[in-house]
């Protein structure tokens, strides 16, 4: 076989199901591993002769090859050009993904993070070379506290998660200096997946508590089991129904009464930013996912960000490291020690101080808003969400009455009938240009759908949205509708994939033909 | 308000649609006492300019690593990243996608995590690794729970020579998992037997390769000693160029690795974002906590990628999942993997060498200088160093210079004033070795 006929049937096999020859389809383009694309020798990168030393190896230098591809520069970045045309974003269209709030993400936020004097600064620098950075780790704490109303404020968690890590082992610890050892915390069934596997893993058995006919928490289930074994509750509000807790004072007041904390998941404090403070409904603990609320970009499922805000019962056991303010500047405290009130602390929960280029995308993006645009941020998100909900209210069917917050919460009744599933519902999104909304979440409904369009989201761009929507979800009703949305999507760079086959025999990474074959054998 | 598309008209006109009074109405669910009539004491709203001018005033504070002589590691290395990565990256495709749950729409990112696992898997001589933990501190606390599970015991035993921070992230989780940590002295001098502490109760011995002072050393005999008694080898890499020029950790018997893969594509970022590498044995891939992406079909028969294993993880197992994990370090792995693939096999080991050589270099230069003497034999990129004063001092002094000389190994820990740690990349340059010999001989003078 010739080279160029071997070039060729490598994608072969790919092209399967179009009519191209080379399984190409106009800018979609078949694109294989940098594995299978490398050769021995080539580089993407020109790099000096090492000068002459000794080595230092002690005998364990590295005697076989690696094996990692080599590839120049003109290929690394066609390889990675035509991926990213695989991806949908925010950039490119409505991405309604509720509950992970997928907004905007502007550039600005960008350029101030590559700042030399943000990002190339060493986290161990002495403290008199990074005065500024400092400066504005304050400067975040400072906004973060005043939309919160919450005195203290831990920058250190990497994520929302870790936020939640961070806030229940405060919760532990101040638990524990009174010498009170609570064994439970009380999860309502809407939670994030992380609030249980949280509690879990700092060793408290979970109790559910369920959702009442308004999709809130049931008042009445929960002081049932409120007692002196409870150590917090973890509450998300605004909830994963979309839905402000409308009783949550009367909840704080519950759990306070029991001795216990009131722990929010503060992952959709975006509906509410500027316009209700978190510390006038009586938290005790909150994490602030701040690529959420504050647009730091989550490309691909990360880095995130999640400050934690605590209340003043709370602040002595804040994590490492701590930035104080003295007469010489800003100091950073990375050791537990008495004189800067930091004995309390938990530790350290992470290799350095955070998130820091998250930290200035956010400030950044505080900043362009203001006080006073922050609070339209909210606003908007709730109009925008209130939108979509009497938009489409009446051909699919809400779980429960509005008016919701920035997400609006569908179930599947709709589709009752028609043979057409959630999920084949989400895939004929896909053919039509939109990123499918959160499916099969929260598990209090069937068959959930939940839409948040977030504020950056145009009138013009809902309109659409909600026409299409529409015209999909007349089009279950027709006849061979089933059979028509099961067949979604058509027009990807790949049909439905199996993720049971990718379960059941795991393959996760690349291999060599050869070893391939011989494992096969 | 740049960012915010809608109208004074669009409102009205959206909440007579919704039928609602007004966006007060909207928030009538929010008790009384609750609802802030009033704006909150923040600064108004600022054009791109402005805030460009605030932050850049700020950032303008710092003294960039790359403006001075910079010898500093630690735990973070200052690269030279090529100029293709970080366009690369800003591609709104990469930089505004979210987690690729809908694989259809996806397969960009997945099959760049694709690849990346098979970087990590290569480079650490293991079978598989996910896709990314938070750091390699929170990695290394990742891998002790998970060697707990594995081994269903709950002592593990940390070296005297992990990155103190490490330590520290694993004993705060200890803490509150409850699970016991023994954490041995700081071991500037290399003398630990860790061998010695494994006994029938251990889950786990963590070791880093190259340490905390810089030494690198044949972990084999370590390895065997823990799968004698039933424990697993963690082995933490903070310079995974290292990698390039090292026997890598699987090949001299690991179980599981965790490391720092800020160096490869990723800046110094003051700490972070960075990226934890994580990676593991085939048998043990359904205890690895994090994300997976795996290679499957699709309903034609074509090759593509998903998301897999999430039964571990907590939106399948809530309180019984592996690990409460739910962001991965998405962009920071594909800087990571832009960046090695522009490497390839033969950039990384130049890299490493070049690394290496340098480093060498500058160890025979300070060992030159009376009264300092340079700690280990073997070292990869980064040395320890004794002086005849205090490092911290000498540190402090020659910022003001300015050169960022190394950190003293007082900042984690009393008892070792006079001891100070320095890296040396390939962006150290010849001049920056003299004005930090110059200046440490004034200095000691």
């Amino acid at each position: 076989m010739s080279d160029w006929s071997k070039a060729l049937s490598r994608f072969q096999a790919a092209g399967a199901g179009t009519d191209t020859t080379s399984g190409n389809r106009g800018l979609q383009i078949e694109e294989p591993l940098i594995f299978e694309q490398g050769a021995e020798g080539r580089t993407g990168v020109d790099l000096p002769a090492p000068p002459a030393a000794a080595d230092r190896l002690g005998g364990l230098a590295r005697k076989g090859a690696i094996g990692l591809p080599g590839l120049s520069e003109p290929q690394v970045v066609r390889h990675y050009t035509r991926l990213s045309q695989k991806n949908f974003a925010i950039d490119s269209g409505l991405y309604p993904l509720g509950s992970c709030t997928m907004k905007h993400n502007p550039r600005l936020n960008e350029r101030m993070a590559r700042l030399p004097g943000f990002g190339d600064l060493h986290p161990l620098q002495p403290q008199a070379t990074i005065q500024g950075a400092l400066e504005l780790m304050d400067q975040l704490a400072h906004w973060l506290k005043t939309l919160t109303g919450m005195p203290a404020v831990a920058l250190s968690p990497a994520a929302g998660a870790h936020g939640e890590l961070c806030g229940i082992m405060t919760i532990r610890a101040a638990l524990e200096a009174r010498g009170d050892m609570r064994q439970r915390i009380l999860v309502p069934e809407s939670a994030h997946g992380t609030n249980p596997a949280t509690a879990a893993a700092c060793g408290y058995a979970v109790e559910s508590i369920p959702a009442n006919a308004r999709g809130r928490v049931d008042l009445e289930a929960l002081k049932a089991k409120l007692d002196s074994g409870v150590a917090a509750i973890m509450l998300t509000n605004p909830n994963t129904c979309g839905l402000f807790e409308s009783e949550i004072v009367e909840i704080a007041e519950a759990v306070h009464k029991a001795g216990a904390f009131f722990y929010c998941d503060g992952a959709n404090f975006n509906a509410i930013v500027g316009r209700v403070r978190p510390a006038d409904l009586g938290i005790d603990c909150m994490h602030i996912n701040l690529h959420k609320t504050f647009s730091t970009p989550h490309g691909g499922g990360g880095p995130g960000s999640g400050p934690v805000v605590l209340a003043e019962s709370l602040a002595p056991y804040a994590p490492l490291p701590w930035v104080v303010h003295g007469p010489d500047g800003f100091r950073l405290v990375e050791e537990a020690d008495a004189a800067s009130g930091t004995a309390g602390t938990i530790g350290r929960l992470k290799g350095f101080h955070g998130q820091m280029g998250m930290f200035v995308r956010a400030l950044a993006y505080m900043m362009s808003h203001g006080g006073d645009g922050l609070r339209q941020v909210a606003e908007d998100a709730v109009l925008n969400a209130n939108y979509l909900m009497a938009g489409l209210g009446d051909v699919l069917t809400a779980s429960f009455e509005g008016p919701c917050m920035h997400e609006a919460l569908f179930d599947d009744r709709f589709l009752k009938d028609t043979g057409v599933t959630t999920l084949d519902f989400a895939k004929a999104m896909i053919d039509e240009g939109y990123h499918p909304m959160t499916m099969y979440f929260p598990l209090v409904v069937h068959g959930a759908l939940l839409m948040e369009p977030t504020e950056t989201e145009s009138k013009d761009s809902l309109d659409q949205f909600i026409a299409v929507i529409r015209a999909l979800a007349e089009r279950t009703r027709q006849p061979g509708a089933a059979e028509w949305f099961h067949e979604a999507p058509r027009y990807t760079p790949r049909r439905r994939l199996d993720e049971t086959a990718a379960a059941r025999k795991p393959q996760l990474r690349w291999r060599p033909p050869a070893v391939t074959q011989q494992a096969a054998e | 308000m740049r960012y915010l598309p809608l109208t004074e008209a669009d409102r009205r006109d959206m909440l007579a649609a919704i039928g609602a009074p007004s966006v007060d109405a909207l928030f009538r669910d929010v008790p009384e006492v609750a609802r802030r009539k009033d704006g909150l004491d923040l600064p108004p709203h600022q054009g791109e300019l402005e805030v460009e001018r605030a932050l850049s005033a700020m950032a303008a504070k710092n003294v960039a690593a790359g403006s001075v002589p910079f010898f500093l590691g630690g735990g973070a290395y200052r690269h030279h990243v090529p100029a293709a990565v970080d366009h690369l990256i800003q591609r709104g495709e990469f930089l505004t996608s979210y987690t690729p749950y809908q694989p259809e729409v996806t397969q960009g990112t997945l099959q760049y995590l694709f690849e990346f696992q098979t970087q990590v898997a290569l480079l650490t001589g293991m079978d598989v690794a996910n896709a990314s933990l938070y750091d390699g501190a929170t990695a290394t606390a990742e891998a002790v729970t998970m060697a707990n599970r594995v081994t269903g015991r709950r002592r593990s035993v940390l070296s005297g020579s992990l990155h103190p921070h490490y330590r520290e992230v694993v004993e705060t989780l200890a803490r509150f998992v409850g699970f016991r940590v023994d954490s041995q002295p700081l071991d500037p001098a290399g003398s630990e037997d860790l061998a010695a502490l494994v006994d029938g109760e251990t889950s786990c011995v963590v070791v880093q390769n190259p340490d905390f002072f810089g030494r690198v050393r044949d972990l084999r005999p370590l390895a065997e000693a823990c799968h004698a008694k039933g424990a697993l080898l963690v082995v933490v890499v903070t310079e995974i160029v290292s990698l390039g020029a090292l026997t890598s950790p699987g090949e001299m018997g690991a179980d599981i690795v965790a490391a720092e893969g800020q160096s490869i594509g990723n800046g110094l970022n003051f700490g972070g974002p960075y990226v934890g590498l994580f990676a593991t044995r085939d048998r043990f891939v359904r205890q690895m906590p994090g994300r997976l992406v795996g290679q499957t079909v699709d309903a034609e028969g074509r090759r593509g990628w998903v998301l897999t294993l999430s039964t571990r993880e907590q939106h399948i197992r809530r309180e019984k999942a592996t690990s409460n994990i739910c962001t991965n370090s998405g962009l920071c792995t594909l800087a990571f993997t832009i960046h090695l693939s522009l490497l390839g096999e033969a950039g990384l080991t130049q890299l490493a060498a070049i690394n290496h050589a340098k480093a060498a270099k500058l160890a025979d230069r300070l060992a030159a200088i009376p009264g300092v003497t340079v700690l280990n034999d073997t070292f990869f990129n980064e040395f320890t160093v004794r002086l005849p004063r205090p490092a911290a001092g000498i540190v402090d002094a020659l910022a003001a210079r300015p050169i960022i000389a190394g950190v003293p190994v007082s900042r984690f820990a009393s008892g070792h004033d006079d001891l100070l740690v320095l890296a040396v990349t390939e962006t150290v340059t010849d001049a920056d070795m003299d004005a930090l010999v110059t200046a440490l001989e004034e200095s000691l003078r």
